[in-house]
């Protein structure tokens, strides 16, 4: 049976059983969260033994050249010994600035990290709560211009961190941040180039920081963001993008409600449908997809199939932890 | 193998133009679609780009029995010749579309035509 060591200590592990999921089961406290290798909280280090190239999808080069990996998806035929799982390095500590109900379901959150982070507009963050309990949300935040950090979140019945976010929280209390991660980003292009932009709840968020920080840099062509919802409460940033597309000729918001009682100011439908159902010929453009997986996945495939290049789809599905949404960074693989 | 075909060609850069014109086609086809849809494009789509690396001469690991392995699942759900005369046909127009000079196709098409039996598992 294969073994891990630990700090001077050995376990053994099942053949088919990830490394995260054997150190669970003999008691060594591990971060996770998503288990689905999204959200990187459980990243560890090997200091001896071969680390799957499967467990370091996603990470940046330099993390893997120096041997981190995923727990959750590391099935190594052989022996591995790890570095000590104190995460504490990744994570710095933050204060929260306000807090703010956008209709029934969302609260906006506004950080204050002791150390100004530097992040590129869609990426995420891992939030720690004092009792360690660990969730991811992107950042809505405009970055490179204010050090407060912005997230939404969803309050989802039963949500141990959702819930506490949007019920208890309040300015001034403690909590921790991870460093930025996540590949579904925003980078300045030379050549003009259309964006579409499909976000469900709170998969607006990160979003609401490409389309914003791409007006900023000046982006050449339109950027189309639609934003869809079972009803008008849970378009909830529905008046400032309204503001942004009034303010600038080549940002159109197209909010969708997929519910009963469509607004006069909303187009009826899911929102990937509606939104390709517009386009017929996708060549050339720029796609974010952000939301929840079956939406995410969907939308990338037909975004694909109407000639979309696989390298220019960007895609973030937001898996469940716990009962929290999570977003998690389902990404680009294949597209180098 | 000879590798000059793969970098005559442009190399990896090549290959991801390659596989985003391929891998469209081959999910437009009705008759093999069923057998490369997966929930999982990444995955997938990573699978077309090995698939024609190894058409293109680059570098690759596969040997006659991952395509055997990789490909039982497919047969048993009856992958035969005219589904591989398919994906052959698409990897052809792909090449016709981004104007690679017929000698490399020819070459490009008989590497692919080479694994017909380890995919097909006989």
């Amino acid at each position: 049976m294969p073994k891990i060591t630990v700090a001077g200590s050995s376990f053994d592990r099942a053949a088919d059983e990830s490394v995260l999921d054997a150190l669970l089961r003999h008691g060594v406290a591990v971060p996770n969260s998503c288990r689905k290798g999204a959200c990187q909280s459980c990243m560890m280090r090997a200091m001896d033994g071969y680390v799957p190239a499967e467990a370091q999808a996603g990470l940046k080069e330099t993390f893997v050249h120096e041997g981190y990996f995923l727990a959750c998806q590391c099935r190594p035929d052989g022996d591995l010994t790890l570095a000590s799982p104190d995460n504490n390095a990744a994570f710095q500590p933050a204060t929260v600035v306000f807090t703010e109900a956008l209709g029934e379901t969302v609260h906006r959150v506004v950080l204050s990290p002791e150390t100004p982070l530097h992040y590129h507009a869609g990426q995420f963050i891992n939030l720690r709560r004092p009792d360690g309990l660990i969730r991811s949300y992107s950042l809505a935040s405009l970055p490179g211009t204010i050090p407060e950090l912005e997230i939404h979140v969803k309050r989802l019945p039963g949500g141990a961190v959702s819930t506490w976010l949007c019920d208890t929280i309040k300015a001034g209390d403690p909590v921790e941040v991870s460093a930025p991660a996540g590949t579904c980003f925003y980078l300045p292009t030379r050549e003009p180039q259309n964006m579409l932009l499909i976000g469900t709840g709170t998969g607006l968020a990160p979003l609401f920081s490409i389309a914003r920080d791409a007006l900023h840099a000046g982006h050449q062509g339109g950027i189309h963001l639609y934003h869809g919802s079972r009803s008008r409460d849970g378009l909830y940033r529905h008046h400032p993008l309204r503001d942004l597309h009034a303010a600038h000729d080549n940002f159109h918001y197209h909010p969708c409600v997929s519910g009963r009682d469509v607004p006069d100011d909303c187009i009826p439908g899911r929102a990937d449908a509606v939104a390709l159902h517009e386009f017929g010929n996708l060549a050339g453009w720029r796609v974010y997809l952000c939301g929840l997986p079956a939406m995410v996945h969907a939308a990338r495939t037909q975004a694909y199939l109407k000639g979309a290049s696989l390298a220019d789809i960007h895609a973030d599905a937001f898996e469940l932890a716990g009962r929290d949404e999570n977003r998690g960074a389902a990404d680009e693989a294949a597209t180098g | 193998m000879d590798t000059s075909v793969y970098d005559e060609i442009g190399g990896a850069v090549a290959v991801d133009a390659a596989v985003d014109i391929f891998y469209r086609k081959v999910l437009t086809d009705s008759s093999i679609s069923h057998f490369f849809d997966s929930v999982d494009m990444d995955d997938q789509a990573a699978k077309q780009k090995a698939f024609l690396t190894m058409a293109f001469g680059g570098p690759n690991e596969y040997t006659g029995k991952d395509m055997r392995a990789a490909h039982a699942g497919l047969v048993s759900r009856g992958l035969n010749d005219s589904h591989f005369d398919a994906v052959c046909g698409h990897l052809k127009s792909t090449l016709e579309e981004l104007g690679v000079p017929e000698s490399l196709l020819t070459t490009i098409l008989g590497v692919a035509e080479s694994v017909r039996d380890d995919v097909l598992n006989r």
